[in-house]
């Protein structure tokens, strides 16, 4: 049940599409880069888990959503966000913890969140995202919508209990959801090739009732592919899919990481696979788009990033008066 | 028109007159139907629960009750999850003793949504549990853990002590926003009252004053308020008036009815089935001492299971349980305090 | 014959849901003399405390049940005779009182109510029926009284004065919408749609005429419906009516649909009664309960809107009742500090009675009053 998708060029993204694919990717690498170097001044608060290099994955599977879907991440959610329209500048604010924050600062980048957009949050807790999923997509189901839920999470949750009965729920249920599991190799310092006993966590689909598909995570395009046709099936009542994509982070498990646990394979991925200079050097060769078309793409995200830090470094913070507010709708 | 059922007819009844009203609410849980709605050859609907009580449910309101695999973390996230979408759905977790096992979907992620996320989400999920002693069923199937729902800030918690409170609180559990844990005391299923047939919601966070009384306050939660009860009515032979305050709801806590009666008083005792570090006796204890510290006339005692998992046999689970004999006693030594000696 | 000249005491039935009662205290001894309208023993039942008043005259010659006991309604509690009648006769009544008692026998039959509803326009009525005619279907006709309550009450709130009318008529109490145990939807909550529900109810119980006598909202309701159909009304007895004047205690109104809390309801309910004492626990218990049910808030709010105008009345009964042909009587409780008898006089009310002692429930305050008030207005409305 386990196949390697050989990339191909994606036959249903116009120059519109393929321009959009850009730029969510983008927007994520220059977000996160950003992130990374403003970390290091000591101006933001808390543990930041940077999603750079996993690009492909977040916007190849989002861009098939819409207002009917939802989504729930994990501690590396920002890419999640991004690609799923939440406003960067709230982001930032945000992981400033800023009152302007999307979540008002009362929730930071491990619980960055945005359900008005079918963003059930980046969690704090390794594998707390599938069971929410499992019922997000039983309200799509029971209400109708022909709507998914998609769960991603990490090579290190494939092993937590709550994926591995989210999963089986899913297919006694017969949900229209789909685990996207995304192995960057390690979960903090721990190889996913130790942890994880079979080959690939792909495997495990079989032992749940499911289709399970491992895609290359450099290639925005296979990533899409096996989205779009897990998608589909989701919604026309096929039941769930396991997606594991193979991919690298390029920074540490979290900012402040000296990753010494790690060989050379950050450089070798940013020198000859990094899925932005594929996806350009693919749409560019096929004449889909121009060079100076994604270099305005480029452009924009440098300012949008510039924008967003400047504005969330000079927001308030919360006051007093935030600290009791939003425990309840009412007590 | 009100007649006399029992507390599991009582939730029955809220169950099914809520998912007639409101087309959102699911339930779901281990054996809510049980049999072949879930590939077993018999009845449809076989057990409705293990104790029956989401019974005929499932015939009623097709395709809204569904059985689960014993996947706690994955049903109860879904609830959740099914929650901030939409649906309210009411999850059974059939023990509270197996909270171990979707702990953090309820205290981590239901509980904290809303003020993680700035306000900008709503989780009307209600979780259904058992529990308490008293069936001889022994340490893991037996506990009254309401005390750790109710320490978590997010969370609500209802603990029913009579049919009447456990459909109207029920039922205001399904309608209110917040995620609920709806606690219901095994033993207490067969107990039997008045209900109205018609639909009615209990506020949460407002103590029933079960029996008015001088002498002494006492506070009992859930199975403890009808001990309490037969408790008062020995004491009152005694000449002691016992004024027994039934909370309904842990969190939100009803304190200003609990401060009024202990001014009244000037003297209290908790009674609480759940052992005794860090339980409502003890919260309930300290925000009297601190708020009510005048008016008391003597100290504040507690009655509440001894600090030990739950025994198993008779002899010893009978002593387990806080009965009527020991809240007399305690009572009576409460109302007789004087200073010196 | 000796039999007739003996009178039995016996524990009324207070309420529909009242199955016995306490005797807490005697206030009159054996060897009294008493007369109709004293009151003989003091009574205490789950919901209320009342003084049970004589409905003879002649001497107290021996008591039953002493204080502190318990009794079920209807069971034998003291007998009353005129001197003439011997102690033998008078000890061997006794002796089968207490030979009832000791066997648990309650004469519960004969102070049975029919309990039950009626479908009226689409809503269900609930009703409770006692005395001649109860349970034999039709009600007795032209005999028949129909109780109708107030703003937030009930059909258990006539419990002093059903049973005892009830000996010479059939007594009906119901339920507006919104109440009790009837339909909660009361529409636009008009005296007109409450009027025609009244009428529905005659007209489903196959009373043709009735006299009717309502407390509160209740007394302007009757009021309407005689005005719409006078032709099937008797008389009216009109307890502490609304739509006389403009002043009313609007905060109460308000207050009591708005009140979710034991705390916020009980000092409404104190401005009830001259005596505050009976706002017992139980009372508040019972009314919160009402409050809770879906649909009652909608249904009061509806209601407070059709009696008030700002802090004023809206509705205009002494204008009404200038269109109704039957003998009116009016009672009402000095003390009534909901609707204050200050805009009635001779001119508005011709048989109109203050009654010392009784505040806006006069008919559980001075339910002797109220009785009478019934009776009169019966007598004069009967052909």
């Amino acid at each position: 049940m386990t196949e390697t998708l050989a990339p191909q060029v994606a036959a249903d993204l116009d120059s519109n599409g393929l321009l959009q694919a850009y730029r969510i990717m983008r927007r994520i690498r220059g977000f996160e880069d950003r992130v990374h170097e403003e970390f290091a001044t000591g101006e933001i608060p808390g543990f930041v888990h940077l999603y750079a290099g996993e690009e492909a994955s977040a916007a190849g599977v989002i861009m098939h959503l819409d207002a009917r879907d939802s989504i729930a991440s994990t501690h590396r959610g920002h890419g999640h966000c991004i690609a799923r329209g939440v406003d960067v500048k709230t982001m930032m604010a945000e992981i400033y913890g800023r009152r302007t924050g999307v979540c008002h600062g009362k929730g930071g980048s491990m619980h960055i969140a945005d359900l008005s957009k079918g963003m059930l949050g980046a969690n704090g807790i390794v594998g707390g995202g599938p069971p929410l999923i499992c019922g997000t997509a039983l309200a799509a189901k029971v209400q109708g919508t022909g709507g998914v839920g998609v769960a991603f999470f990490g090579d290190g949750a494939s092993n937590q209990g709550t994926t591995l009965e989210a999963m089986n729920l899913a297919s006694v249920w017969d949900l229209p959801a789909i685990f996207v599991a995304e192995n960057n190799g390690y979960a903090e310092t721990t190889s996913s090739s130790w942890s994880v006993a079979a080959d690939n966590i792909a495997d495990r689909a079989a032992g749940f009732g499911m289709p399970g598909v491992i895609v290359d995570g450099f290639d925005f395009f296979a990533v899409h592919e096996a989205a779009g046709e897990a998608i589909a099936r989701a919604r026309a009542g096929g039941g769930p899919t396991l997606i594991e994509v193979k991919l690298t982070r390029y920074y540490g498990h979290f900012e402040g990481d000296q990753q010494t646990y790690r060989g050379d394979e950050v450089a070798r991925a940013r020198e000859s696979l990094d899925c932005l200079r594929r996806f350009r050097a693919r749409v560019t060769g096929s004449g889909q788009l121009t060079e100076s078309q994604l270099d305005e793409v480029d452009r924009e995200v440098a300012t949008l990033v510039d924008e967003a830090v400047a504005e969330a470094r000079a927001a308030p913070k919360p006051t007093e008066a935030d600290l009791l507010t939003d425990v309840y709708v009412s007590y | 028109m009100t007649r006399t059922i029992s507390y599991r007819e009582a939730i029955n009844e809220a169950l099914a007159q809520e998912m007639e009203r409101d087309p959102n609410v699911v339930v779901m849980g281990e054996d809510n139907a049980g049999g072949a709605s879930v590939g077993s050859p018999g009845e449809a609907d076989a057990w409705g629960g293990v104790l029956g009580v989401t019974k005929g449910l499932y015939g009623r309101f097709p395709g809204r009750v569904l059985d689960t695999p014993i996947s706690e973390s994955a049903f109860i996230g879904a609830a959740i999850g099914a929650a901030t979408r939409g649906l309210r759905p009411v999850a059974e977790l059939m023990f509270i003793d197996f909270m171990g096992v979707c702990f953090d979907q309820i205290f981590n992620q239901a509980a904290k949504f809303r003020y993680m996320f700035g306000g900008n989400a709503v989780t009307p999920v209600v979780i259904r549990t058992m529990y308490g002693a008293g069936l001889r069923a022994a340490a893991q199937h037996s506990q009254c853990l309401y005390p750790i729902f109710t320490h978590i800030p997010g969370l609500k918690v209802v603990t029913p002590s009579s049919p009447y409170d456990a459909k109207g609180l029920l039922i205001s559990a399904i309608r209110d926003d917040d995620p609920v844990i709806f606690c219901e005391h095994k033993a207490l299923y067969d107990l039997t009252g008045d209900v109205p047939a018609e639909s009615y919601a209990i506020p949460f966070g407002e103590a029933n004053v079960v029996r008015e009384g001088s002498d002494v306050t006492i506070v009992a939660i859930g199975r403890m308020v009808g001990v309490a009860q037969q408790a008062a009515a020995e004491l009152a032979g005694s000449g002691i008036q016992a004024e027994i305050i039934d909370p309904r709801t842990t969190s939100p806590l009803d304190e200003d009815s609990i401060l009024e009666s202990v001014e009244s008083t000037g003297r209290l005792v908790v009674v609480d089935e759940a052992t005794p570090r860090c339980n409502l006796a003890t919260d309930i204890s300290a925000l009297v001492a601190r708020k009510a510290f005048g008016a008391l006339q003597a100290p504040i005692e507690m009655v509440t299971a001894p600090h030990t998992p739950v025994p198993f046999s008779d002899s010893l689970e009978d002593l387990y349980v806080p009965d009527a004999q020991r809240i007399v006693n305690t009572v009576k030594a409460v109302a007789e305090w004087k200073r010196d000696g | 014959m000796a039999e007739d000249r003996i009178q039995r005491v016996t524990m009324p039935k207070w309420g529909l849901s009242m199955t016995a009662g306490t005797i807490t205290e005697w206030i009159v001894a054996e060897g009294d003399e008493i007369a109709k309208g004293d009151d003989l023993v003091e009574i205490d039942t789950e919901k209320i405390a009342g003084a049970l008043e004589s409905t003879w005259d002649g001497v107290l010659r021996r008591i039953v049940a002493a204080a502190g006991s318990s009794v079920p309604v209807g069971a034998t509690i003291a007998v009353v005779a005129d001197p003439e009648v011997s102690d033998e006769d008078v000890e061997a009544a006794v002796a089968e009182a207490r030979e009832q008692l000791a066997a648990g026998v309650a004469e519960a039959e004969e102070v049975g109510a029919e309990v039950g509803t009626v479908q009226v326009d689409g809503r269900s009525i609930a009703y409770a029926t006692m005395g001649e005619g109860a349970g034999e279907g039709a009600g007795a006709g032209a005999d028949a009284i129909v109780l109708v309550h107030g703003y937030g009450g009930d059909k258990n709130s006539w419990l002093f004065v059903q049973e005892p009318l009830s000996h010479q008529h059939a007594v009906h109490a119901l339920d507006l919408p919104g109440h009790g145990e009837s339909s909660k939807d009361v529409g636009a909550g008009s005296l007109e749609e409450m009027a025609r529900v009244v009428l529905g109810f005659l007209d489903a119980r196959g009373i043709e005429r009735a006299h009717l006598v309502g407390h509160s909202l209740g007394g302007a309701v009757v009021a309407a419906a005689a005005a719409a159909a006078p032709h099937r009304v008797r008389s009216l007895t009109l307890v502490a009516p609304a739509g006389f004047g403009s002043a009313v205690d609007a905060e109460y109104l308000r207050g009591f649909a708005a009140a979710t809390s034991r705390r916020e309801l009980k000092p409404l309910l104190g401005r009830l009664f001259a005596d505050e004492s009976l706002v017992t626990r139980q009372l508040v218990d019972d009314l919160l309960r009402y409050k809770r049910i879906d649909g009652v808030d909608a249904a009061l709010r509806r209601l407070v809107d059709t009696l008030l105008d700002g802090d004023r009345q809206r509705i205009d009964t002494a204008a009404v009742l200038g269109g109704v042909p039957c003998p009116t009587v009016v009672v009402w409780g000095r003390e009534d500090r909901i609707l204050p008898p200050t805009a009635v006089d001779a001119t508005t009310a011709a048989d109109l009675r203050l009654v010392d002692g009784a505040g806006h429930m006069v008919h559980l305050e001075r339910p002797g009053e109220v009785r009478q008030a019934v009776q009169d207005a019966v007598a004069a409305g009967s052909p």
